[in-house]
């Protein structure tokens, strides 16, 4: 439990919850404007899966989507500055909060369209089956995206055609403030995953190794040619749906009561008690993660606003066919 | 176009568009196609006919009725290096793809800084005249040429049905290919030296003088026939052929504008708000005093297409209507 690839999962869980709390901060200050949905409470998700994963597999995901930036790898700095708007941010300045890319990652962007971003994990998927590629694509969505079409055409197709597909359900109980239980007939998620003929998991989604050990299982399982799979990542968002929510649909009761269940404290305390991690060993590694965060800030703060002038740019590609 | 040095055969539009798509994935390992029914079936219009035997199931690819996740597929396919051809059956099933054309394909170069770019090819097919009733006769083209991010072509001859779709696959963005279900048994002589064509430029199919009529895709045989009929009159009518609606042509329509000086534009779309408005205020900011006359519109009218023959036909832009709003223009 000591090992640095433990303490890693511990380290990249806490890069997401204190790169998003200073977000929050800089919300507030208006460094940052728009839409901004906090992921704090759900870190173990997409830690576990995305470190799962490797350098050919690609990542497709939603507009709450800082977490998983981070957990790929993408440079704090140019998140950090693409919250802000500036230049020399992931998406240049044009995506903000919810428009994460990194091609050099395969970081199929934040996609702001419940379930908007399924069908497109199946033609990735279909691109590396077709030009004989190992990758496996994990797609990533709320259960608020199960009531869309989009996903059961998806995940038809992806079944169908037996693609590398690993569709992660991140159930955190409420699309936005709908409850699971009023907006499905059939709140088991992993039922629907069935009705496709699709191996499907509950995945305790607070625990860390619960799941990594799952999504370890299941992306061996896609990558060797098992088809898609589904895991249903039951986790609970401690924020508000973004900065403009209330809460006027679930009390602070039910909050506090998943919060005992905060998937960093509960790891944490298995390394210490476990692992035998000590304090010391805790405050370097929050120094440096402070440290980096602020790096981040402070590159975001020196960063550069684009040209007017460079508005149309990229409405069409400047690519050149290949 | 066609000099009498350059041997040409007659073909079919069907026949041009599937030469184009089998020449494609002859060239292009990245080239496939998928659609409802363009395997086993053969293609709803039979365009894929005989594709699945040369190229296999592999690359001519039946898919659900999932226009929404078939269409994704091919936008996330091309995000990730192929060269999808999506055949969406009709413009009307369309809509149920709305959302991944216009919210995923047209936006994912500009919103990921230029990372991104979506080699699509999507082909559909448009347009009313036999008698399908209201839910098969969309000509919706416009709503796809608003969006920018989109490229809109509609070929309406059989050298554009066979050379716009190399060009079309070479384009590093999503394109849409608008295909008159009227057109797909009209008939034209290709020349046998052709190669791939510009997307971007209107051409002039007939020089006149006297009024000019701008239309695209499957109103083109239509205004052909109108302005036949005009000249036998002593009319001389220009016809222009946008052939693309995003971009579009404003140079050519200004040139025929300020060379014929009275204008009728011809679309089968609805007047509100469509494309021949757009090309009327292309007209009155660019050309305005060129104008011995005021712009007309003959498109269709604002009903849902009735399904019975001579209901359908009182709903559609017909020669007789292009004819009669040139005549009006020069005063006859």
């Amino acid at each position: 439990m000591s090992d640095s690839h433990h303490l890693e999962l511990l380290r990249q869980m806490l890069r997401v919850r204190r790169f998003e709390e200073r977000c929050a901060q800089l919300y507030q200050a208006e460094k940052i404007r728009g839409f901004l949905h906090l992921y704090i409470g759900e870190e173990a998700v997409a830690v576990g899966v995305i470190g799962s994963l490797q350098p050919d597999d690609a990542v497709v995901a939603t507009y709450r989507e800082h977490g998983h930036a981070l957990a790929r790898g993408m440079d704090p700095g140019a998140v950090m500055a693409e919250m802000y708007g500036k230049m020399e941010g992931c998406s240049r300045g044009r995506g903000g909060s919810m428009h994460l890319f990194d091609a050099s990652m395969r970081f199929y962007g934040g996609n702001a369209i419940v379930g908007g971003g399924l069908p497109l994990a199946v033609g990735v998927a279909l691109a590396d089956r077709l030009r004989d590629r190992p990758g496996v694509t994990a797609v990533f969505f709320g259960e608020g995206a199960v009531a869309e079409g989009e996903f059961h055409e998806s995940m038809n197709l992806a079944a169908l055609w037996n693609l590398p597909v690993l569709f992660c359900c991140e159930n955190n109980l409420y699309a936005m403030g709908t409850a699971l239980e009023r907006s499905e007939s059939q709140t088991r998620l992993t039922l629907k995953a069935a009705s496709y003929e699709m191996p499907a998991w509950e995945v305790d989604g607070m625990d860390v190794l619960a799941v990594e050990d799952s999504a370890r299982k299941a992306i061996e399982s896609v990558r060797s040619g098992g088809g898609p799979h589904f895991l249903e990542l039951q986790t609970f968002r401690f924020r508000a749906h973004s900065m403009f929510d209330p809460e006027l649909y679930r009390s602070k009761e039910e909050v506090e009561v998943w919060k005992e269940r905060d998937p960093i404290e509960l790891y944490k305390s298995r390394l210490i008690t476990d692992g035998g991690l000590t304090e010391d060993e805790l405050a370097a590694m929050e120094r440096g993660v402070a440290e980096e965060i602020e790096a981040a800030v402070a590159f975001a703060e020196a960063g550069t606003w684009e040209p007017v002038e460079e508005l149309t740019r990229f409405v069409y590609s400047e690519v050149v066919p290949s | 176009m066609t000099s009498l040095a350059t041997p040409t055969r007659t073909i079919t539009y069907r026949e041009a568009m599937r030469e184009a798509m089998s020449d494609a994935m002859r060239n292009d390992p990245r080239v496939f196609l998928m659609g409802e029914d363009v395997g086993r079936y053969g293609g709803c219009y039979a365009v894929s006919k005989g594709l699945l035997e040369e190229f296999g199931p592999d690359r001519i690819r039946d898919t659900p009725l999932s226009e929404a996740a078939f269409v994704g597929a091919g936008i996330g396919a091309a995000l990730a290096g192929m060269r999808p051809i999506v055949e969406v059956m009709t413009v009307n099933f369309s809509l149920l793809a709305l959302d991944q054309i216009v919210n995923t394909a047209a936006l994912y170069s500009h919103m990921s800084g230029g990372q991104f770019n979506v080699p699509v090819v999507i082909r559909m097919t448009t347009g009313a005249g036999r008698q399908l009733g209201a839910q098969h006769s969309h000509s919706l083209e416009v709503w796809y040429a608003h969006v920018p991010g989109l490229r809109v072509v509609t070929p309406a001859m059989v050298e554009d049905a066979r050379w716009m779709l190399p060009t079309a696959l070479e384009d590093p963005d999503p394109v849409i290919i608008f295909e008159h279900a009227a057109l797909y048994n009209s008939e034209g002589d290709l020349p046998e030296d052709g190669a791939p064509v510009d997307l971007d430029r209107a051409v002039v199919r007939r020089l006149g003088s006297d009024v000019g009529l701008i239309t695209y895709g499957g109103s083109l045989p239509k205004t052909l026939a109108a302005a036949t009929e005009l000249a036998e009159e002593g009319i001389s009518a220009q016809v222009l052929d946008l052939r693309s609606l995003r971009p579009l042509d404003t140079e050519a329509i200004l040139a025929t504008a300020a060379s014929t000086h009275r204008i009728v534009i011809v679309d089968e779309g609805w007047k509100t708000a469509g494309i021949s408005a757009e090309i009327a205020a292309s007209i009155a900011e660019g050309a305005i005093w060129e104008l011995d006359a005021p712009i007309r519109r003959v498109c269709s009218q604002e009903v849902p297409m009735p399904y019975a023959r001579h209901m359908e036909e009182a709903a559609l832009p017909q020669a007789a209507g292009i004819v009669a709003a040139a005549r009006e223009l020069v005063g006859r």
